[in-house]
């Protein structure tokens, strides 16, 4: 059995609807408080939920990275450790620095709450290794801070070592323009392929009934 | 002694808020504004009196903190 790390900060809404769906997927898991300073033995994968760390004061994730936590979250991925950020996880791990770019307000300023269909870019990484390149998923998406920026020069080196991981598209899996992220990336990886990062919930698409069960997938990699 | 710390998005970072203003001061028949920048500004009441040794902790707060370098440009003033 898997065992699965979610860390929790003041703000921090997706902490149980992320231990839901990876305990449907079989695994235990843990979760971790911010002011803990390291990261329980034995864990296989540590999940920075979504939600409003610090309620985005200053920027979204800026003051979330200096919790204790993570201070152990970055010697766990230094050390090799796989980690997934969802949403505002995705915007703390860019903070910190265990993602390459930065998440800034969405180009129509608005908080865009929707199923948003996305193209799969590289599936050579444990994340996406389950999903088909190039297959289109159907995935939830709720933020006002998912306008990803890099400059060209990182862009360069982020598309060669194959860590862009996901666009927005649409049905077909042409690209499309949802919030302005540069070539309209929805999720990266780091270049060593153990930090994971994306703006979309898996974890809120794990029933056909409520939508879509493509989150299944997709988290089901992390834990093969 | 106050440091002023104005943080704007870097020159060639695409500026949404300060677009949405610009569009509104358009629409309001306002002339003559080529561009608009957002950003923000924080106030710090330091307790320092030495200018210099106030400038380097400042700037270390605006680098480890307060802006965020990969996208955003800062200044800081003391007065």
């Amino acid at each position: 059995m898997k065992h699965v790390a979610i860390l929790q900060f003041p703000g921090t809404n997706c902490d149980l609807d992320t231990k839901y769906a990876f305990e449907k997927l079989g695994c235990s898991t843990t979760i971790v408080w911010h002011k803990e300073s390291s990261i329980p033995n034995n864990i296989d994968l540590v999940v920075v939920p979504g939600g409003f760390s610090y309620g985005d004061y200053l920027r979204s994730g800026a003051i979330a990275q200096f919790s204790p936590i993570m201070k152990a979250v970055v010697e766990y991925a230094n050390a090799g450790g796989k980690v997934l950020g969802i949403c505002n996880g995705f915007q703390i791990l860019t903070e910190i620095g265990l993602l390459p770019g930065a998440l800034k307000r969405n180009i129509g300023l608005h908080f865009i709450s929707k199923f948003q269909t996305l193209k799969v870019i590289n599936n050579s990484n444990t994340f996406l290794q389950k999903c088909n390149k190039d297959e289109v998923l159907n995935v939830p998406i709720a933020h006002a801070d998912g306008n990803y920026y890099i400059d060209e020069l990182a862009f360069k080196e982020l598309e060669e070592n194959e860590q862009i991981l996901l666009r927005y598209s649409n049905e077909k899996g042409d690209p499309i323009v949802v919030n302005g992220s540069v070539t309209s990336i929805a999720g990266v990886c780091n270049k060593s392929k153990n930090v994971f990062g994306l703006m979309p919930h898996p974890e809120r698409a794990l029933e056909t009934i409520l939508g879509s069960s493509d989150g299944i997938k997709m988290l089901e990699g992390l834990i093969a | 002694m106050k440091a002023i710390v104005n943080i704007f998005l870097k020159e060639g970072v695409l500026d949404p808020q300060g677009k949405a203003i610009h569009h509104a001061l358009d629409a309001m028949n306002f002339e003559g504004v080529e561009d608009v920048r957002m950003g923000k500004q924080i106030v710090l009441q330091l307790t320092s009196t030495n200018k210099e040794e106030a400038l380097k902790e400042v700037e270390k707060m605006a680098e480890e903190i307060l802006a965020n370098t990969v996208i955003e440009d800062y200044t800081i003033e003391l007065i």
